[in-house]
């Protein structure tokens, strides 16, 4: 049986843990489990330390037969290797990696850097939000000639995200 | 560049005298990034790697910070020449492994390396000798906005970076440092340490990485998570708690040197006689003689101007450097040998340790530099 966590070296460290009344297994190597401090049962915690391996039996266990539709990826591939086949993979298996990434992480949004283009993305989606808001309110106002300009500048505005 | 430059030029961080370089040794940020619409490396066919490849490198290369650059595809290094990077970490174990579709480009300092195709089609990393992980970042990043106009980069409104790895995804960022803690593991307190390091999530690891010994005392201390935290927050949290192990180290030397200073003569006066006169010696064994006698240096049991080459030969007694520099592939016998003379030569000049020189810090000043007065 191979470590759940380096997937490289025969595990030699068994431990069952009992958290929120539900039982959760980890095989660990003798290098990982040194790593993860196993060797002292008081100094860690399971869930925290084990990044959600737990979890990732979980997925398993709902869809094992889904199939990433743009690379061919399964979840079995997932839990043999530890790693995704591609970046669509993260909406194809959303769901289980969801509690992976809760268990793995501090968050589950990234708060960090946003690229340029996705900058410029959030803006414009941005701005067609606003502008459709506007549109309703005219609309709702019967205010016409302000509510064909502003389907003037939405349609102005799809063409530049498309583009 | 050619790989035989590579090897002459030590690059800057070996040879550095960053700042806490008497603990820090070298500072690491690399972030992963992954091209939108294309399997991860580790799940594309050889044709989609190379494919990948192919619209990659040339934009890597085009980077100003690469001018000059090293760049080589990893079939056309030997297995020894991927050896010595992994030795000076300028790629990792798992891309010396790679062939086909791989590649490395390095710029001529060695302070920036980008690997292609590794676990994530860019992984980009910036080196720096002692505590300098905001100055790494701050490289690494401009690089990647650059890169990143050029190239689809997979990113996700919500989860950020898009990475092999669930692990890395978010920031797609690691922050690490190589900490010497000699201090910490001759006072037993090392395993205090780490432990109180992973419980607020940082990883502590080996030499070389995930699932690698600790030798030579030497750590690395990173960040386990990327998602949920900004870079400069996690960097900043880092860089304290490593100030913190830095305080702890030198707390733990003083200690030493006012309550077992046998001890630490003893450990120190063993180091320099069996390094000066051995002639066959292991990796193992030289790096962590050779960390008993930086802490000499550190300490001021040999002059300051004996810093270097107890550095260098840090490095050169490693074996896949020990083996280009003879130009020959040696066994593990052979290298032990020749690791032994390598050493001797270069100590040959090197003066006995001076205990009684061994400094007292002031109270209250543990983390600046030990004073060297007699």
């Amino acid at each position: 049986m191979l470590c759940d966590v380096c997937k490289c070296n025969d595990a030699s460290v068994f431990l069952t843990q009992i958290i929120e009344g539900k039982m959760q297994k980890v095989n660990l190597c003798d290098a990982c489990s040194k790593e993860k401090g196993v060797q002292d049962p008081t100094g860690f915690a399971l869930a925290d330390l084990l990044l959600g391996i737990g979890a990732a039996e979980e997925i398993e266990k709902g869809a094992s037969t889904q199939k990433c539709p743009v690379c061919g990826f399964t979840q079995a591939d997932f839990k043999k290797t530890g790693r995704l086949g591609c970046s669509a993979c993260y909406r194809t298996f959303a769901e289980g990696l969801g509690t992976l990434l809760k268990a793995m992480h501090k968050g589950v949004e990234h708060v960090g850097k946003l690229p340029e283009r996705a900058a410029k993305q959030l803006e414009l989606s941005d701005k067609m939000r606003t502008l459709s808001d506007n549109l309703e309110k005219a609309v709702a106002e019967e205010n016409y000639e302000t509510a064909a300009a502003l389907r003037d500048q939405i349609k102005q505005l799809e063409l530049q995200i498309t583009s | 560049m050619k790989f035989s430059q590579v090897m002459s030029s030590g690059g800057e961080w070996l040879r550095g005298e960053g700042p806490h370089h008497q603990v820090v040794v070298s500072s690491r940020v690399r972030l992963a990034r992954n091209l939108r619409h294309h399997p991860f490396p580790g799940w594309a066919k050889k044709a989609e790697r190379t494919q990948i490849l192919e619209q990659i490198k040339p934009q890597v290369e085009g980077l100003t910070e690469m001018q000059d650059s090293f760049s080589e595809l990893l079939q056309d290094l030997s297995a020894l020449e991927k050896q010595v990077l992994v030795e000076r970490h300028l790629i990792s174990r798992e891309h010396a492994a790679k062939g086909v579709g791989s590649a490395v480009v390095m710029n001529r300092k060695q302070t920036l390396s980008i690997m292609i195709n590794e676990e994530d089609h860019l992984r980009m990393q910036s080196i720096r000798s002692g505590l300098q992980l905001k100055s790494a970042f701050k490289l690494v990043d401009k690089v990647d906005s650059t890169l990143e106009a050029r190239l689809d980069i997979a990113y996700d409104q919500r989860l950020g970076y898009l990475t092999a790895c669930p692990t890395n995804v978010g920031t797609g960022m690691r922050a690490s440092a190589m900490l010497h803690l000699p201090g910490l593991v001759l006072s037993d307190l090392i395993n205090q340490v780490i432990q109180a390091v992973n419980k607020i999530g940082l990883a502590v690891r080996g030499l070389y990485g995930e699932g690698t010994e600790a030798m030579g005392n030497l750590f690395q201390i990173s960040n386990q998570t990327t998602l949920g935290e900004k870079e400069d927050e996690i960097i900043s949290r880092l860089t304290k708690v490593i100030e913190t192990i830095i305080d702890k180290e030198h707390d733990a030397r003083q200690v030493l040197i006012q309550k077992k200073s046998d001890t630490l003569s003893d450990q120190i006066g063993r180091a320099y006689g069996v390094l000066t006169y051995a002639h066959a010696m292991t990796s193992k064994e030289a790096l962590n003689l050779l960390s008993v006698m930086k802490l000499g240096v550190d300490l001021g049991a040999f002059p300051e101007d004996r810093r270097l080459p107890i550095d260098e030969l840090f490095i050169e007694t490693q074996p896949a450097h020990l083996q280009k520099t003879s130009q020959q592939k040696l066994n593990a016998e052979e290298r032990d040998f020749l690791r032994a003379q390598i050493i001797r030569d270069r100590l040959k000049l090197f003066p006995k340790p001076d205990m009684g020189k061994m400094a007292r810090e002031p109270e209250g000043t543990s983390s600046s530099e030990p004073n060297h007065h007699e």
